[in-house]
């Protein structure tokens, strides 16, 4: 293989690009820069970064649509980086070089972000070794039981990858490892009345007696032992333990779950961790790197990256600017009571106390933060006001979708209900001995937004391959709460 | 890391492959939907293929940026999540797009062929196309730098360096001269084959209407795929004809609508004279396919046609094909009619009735599955 190793001239640029992002402040694992031809990039991209991964038709269909979007200049990707220590980027050959200053000048942000954010803090670093470590396992399993057998079930398992617990790295009580049935019954020395005299015992609780208030107590138990005993939002941890599967199924399916929780946190700070990359690399470029003649380019590629294009919001956009106003209210002291309660508006306006503290806390944001908190803390009026944000609903009647509203607050609360849980829905297992039948219930937690029906029913066939008896979820739908089950005749059907 | 993504994206296809197997009928009908890409490659419009995942319905609502008014419809796509450009976790964001799947027709040809389980067509006839191959077998002393050959260039170098006495083996520096360079070149290779000729006929008189058409179009696609596959010179030659018949080009064939009545023979007699001028039987497969929706003007000229079909045609035909396409207007009776004469033993004639373009894959497998 042709070598990946920067040419010398570019080593240099990444040597000064280097020091200047010590120099700011930032603090980043080493990072490992390669060269690669465009294919490459978008073979890596469709690999979601990673070298080596098992063999899946999804990468190649990914591979099929980066190469035909490059080929007919709809996209191209840039740069790519990957979470692990030391951190890997790619830079695709064919860029100039004044894009290349920028990549890597982005790509220190993010190897700031990933080493410095709490939420990435739990990560395997080592992921590059897992992920090959995965690939090697399941090729095995597929000449042990065949390809198809084992695709058939690895799409199975990626089609429950979003039914994780996202606080489950964080919360150590929470049992991390696969939980065995814990099926010993407890000794029952129950509903006996009480006798002082020993020998009027068989009297007082003759055996018939004693027989049926077991039985009645065990009666009793069984409806109150819960299982789970409380709601399981890893429903793929509750499979892994509960689900009866085959060593090499729970192999593959922990190996999935594994995968999944490691793209978690990239997911939890899409907004920041662009908008503190695309901060950095302003920073870097305009104030320290750039050669006057590549002011032009540089200024076209960065004004394309953060543009924005009516109906959606570009997290780069959003992120970038957010950070900026947050040094900016924390340069000036605009914040705190005294700010707050302010009611003069050319006041606030140019309100400014000189404190110089904005990068010192973009900094403690940056550490402590994820998009909802993110959102929560710093999303100001005056932001909303300023970049033009709106809320948007689906008309039926015209069947478009039309702006709402500009307020602050509904704005704000759209925007963190669409962030909430990295915009997957909220399910967890309620209870897997459902009708005393070993049926499964999901259970969906409403937060404003409904399921799509058609994708609920498919998932629910992958839980039910799995789970092998009926699978049952409950859920909201326009207003109505509702159970829905998918059966054993492939069925899927409503319940009211 | 590119080798993994090749072999994920053939099998990748390998997949869609079979999806368009199990769906032959629904894509073998709708081959208007097909893209043409250059000359042997056609794109096909499939739906994503994902993984199911709880998701939210697509109606939800959201935040968006820009201008307008309340009650105002908000540009763009919203709820497409597909940001093209940078990201570090690229590989999340499919986004909601169908495929276009591109097929050569040589695949197209083999899927047809599995799924129908066409037999392989024994040709007839001496291989007389003449098909030149070129490989890169060769060197030659001239050519581009790109084919530059390294070994056979500084082998020439040494030579020259050896036979004028400027070879030192103590400091043996060798610099190749202009005249040394040698470069990679083509042989040709010239192969036999054998050719075939598909002659289309179709009655253009008004009881034909534009969905009969539409049908006799996407057979025709079907069979040209089939036996481009099969041999590797296809020529194809069109025949209209209402009460008088000629040839035109594949354009004019399909667009064509006449008002007249409609004398088959006519037609038969025009193939005939294409087949005696260009095409002698000894050297060519020869594939006659009349496409009408049986009517004809008189029962005599059905004579005529069964004599022509009896006396000559058919012995210079691999096979001759004849389908009706249904139409409300047409009375059927051709097709009756030659089923009586030349019935279900005879296999120099094959039949087959085209009720809708559901109908087009069966009568596609009546007209080939014989492997003539």
């Amino acid at each position: 293989m042709k070598s990946t190793a920067l040419p010398l001239e570019l080593a240099k640029i990444r040597d000064d690009i280097e020091g200047y992002a010590h120099q700011a402040g930032l603090d980043f694992f080493d990072v490992i820069f390669e060269m690669v031809p465009s294919d490459a990039i978008n073979a890596l991209a469709a690999q979601e970064g990673f070298p080596v991964r098992y063999p899946h038709w999804r990468f190649g269909m990914n591979y099929d649509q980066y190469s035909k979007g490059y080929e007919w200049g709809l996209q191209k990707i840039y740069e790519m980086v990957i979470n692990t220590n030391p951190s890997y980027a790619y830079l695709m050959s064919s860029n100039s070089y004044v894009d290349q200053k920028t990549v890597m000048a982005h790509v220190y942000g993010h190897v700031d972000f990933f080493k410095n954010n709490i939420w990435f803090s739990k990560t395997n670093r080592k992921m590059l070794d897992a992920m090959a470590n995965h690939a090697v396992r399941i090729r095995t399993y597929m000449d042990d039981y065949g390809q198809d057998t084992v695709e058939n079930f690895i799409d199975i398992c990626l089609s429950l990858d979003n039914l994780i617990d996202p606080s489950l790295p964080f919360s150590p009580e929470k049992k991390r490892e696969v939980q065995g049935a814990d099926e010993t019954p407890r000794h029952l020395e129950v509903g006996k009345i009480k006798v002082d005299r020993s020998y009027m015992d068989t009297f007082i609780n003759p055996p018939e007696f004693l027989a049926e208030q077991r039985k009645k107590a065990e009666d009793q138990s069984r409806q109150d032992k819960k299982f789970p005993d409380r709601p399981e939002r890893d429903v793929m941890l509750f499979l892994l333990s509960f689900a009866p599967l085959e060593t090499w199924q729970q192999e593959v399916l922990r190996m999935i779950r594994d995968e999944a929780y490691y793209f978690v946190p990239q997911m939890q700070t899409k907004i920041m961790n662009e908008g503190w990359a695309s901060y950095w690399h302003s920073e870097i470029m305009t104030k320290k790197a750039l050669t006057a003649s590549e002011i032009i380019d540089f200024a076209d590629h960065h004004a394309g990256i953060l543009q924005m294009s009516p109906g959606r919001l570009n997290p780069y956009k959003i992120g970038i600017e957010l950070f900026r106003d947050i040094e900016d209210r924390w340069n000036r002291g605009k914040f705190g009571k005294e700010y707050d309660q302010c009611e003069d508006f050319r006041e606030k306006l140019y309100w400014n106390k000189n404190l110089g503290l904005g990068r010192e806390k973009i900094f403690e944001v940056r550490k402590v933060c994820n998009d909802v908190t993110f959102i929560d803390q710093y999303l100001t009026p005056e932001f909303v006001d300023r970049y033009q944000l709106y809320t948007y609903e689906y008309n039926r009647r015209t069947g478009q979708h039309e702006i709402v509203d500009r307020e602050f607050k509904s704005v704000k609360e759209k925007l963190l209900s669409q962030l909430t849980n990295q915009g997957q829905p909220n399910i967890s297992v309620v209870d897997g001995n459902f009708n005393n039948r070993s049926e499964l219930l999901l259970s969906h937690k409403h937060l404003g937004f409904d399921l799509d029906l058609k994708y609920a029913r498919e998932t629910m066939r992958s839980i039910f391959l799995i789970w092998k008896r009926p699978v049952h979820i409950q859920t909201t739908l326009e207003g109505r709460t509702r159970l829905y089950t998918y059966n054993e005749k492939h069925e899927f059907v409503a319940q009211d | 890391m590119i080798d993994g993504a090749r072999r994920d994206h053939a099998r990748f296809r390998q997949i869609i492959r079979g999806k368009i197997k199990q769906d032959l009928k629904k894509h073998i009908t709708h081959t208007e939907m097909f893209g043409r890409k250059g000359k042997d490659v056609v794109s096909i419009p499939m739906p994503q293929i994902d993984i199911p995942r709880f998701r939210f319905g697509s109606n939800q609502g959201g935040v968006g940026q820009g201008d307008g008014n309340p009650g105002d419809p908000v540009g763009g796509q919203p709820g497409d999540d597909g940001q093209p450009g940078q990201g570090q976790e690229a590989g999340n964001q499919a986004g909601d797009h169908g495929l276009e799947v591109e097929f050569t027709l040589q695949e197209l040809a083999e899927i047809l062929g599995e799924e129908l389980s066409l037999p392989k067509i024994e040709p007839r006839g001496a291989k007389t196309l003449k098909s030149k191959v070129d490989r890169y077998t060769s060197i030659a002393s001239q050519g581009p730098h790109s084919l530059r050959h390294f070994k056979r260039t500084i082998k020439q170098a040494i030579q020259r360096q050896i036979s004028t006495g400027t070879y030192d083996p103590d400091r043996p520096v060798i610099i190749p001269e202009k005249k040394d360079f040698r470069f990679r070149s083509w042989k040709s290779d010239v192969q036999q084959e054998n050719s075939a000729v598909i002659i289309y006929m179709m009655d253009v008189s008004g009881s034909m209407g534009d969905e009969q058409k539409d049908i006799v179009r996407t057979e025709a696609f079907w069979i040209n795929t089939w036996l481009r596959s099969q041999y590797k010179g296809v020529e194809t030659r069109y025949i209209i004809h209402d009460a008088t018949a000629k040839e035109v080009d594949e354009d004019t064939f399909f667009r064509t609508r006449e008002s007249g009545g409609t004398l088959i023979s006519s037609a038969y007699k025009l193939c005939e004279k294409i087949i005696e001028k260009d095409y002698p039987p000894s050297d060519w497969n020869i594939y006659p396919f009349h496409f009408s929706d049986g009517d004809n003007w008189s029962s005599e000229d059905t004579k005529l046609c069964i004599d022509l079909l009896k006396s000559s045609l058919l012995r210079k035909c691999n096979v001759f094909c004849y389908g009706q396409v249904d139409s409300r207007y047409g009375s059927g009776q051709f097709y009756k009619d030659l089923s009586e004469v030349f019935g279900k033993d005879d296999d120099s004639v094959i039949l087959s009735r085209i009720e809708n373009k559901e109908a087009v894959l069966g009568s596609i497998k009546d007209f080939l599955g014989k492997g003539k």
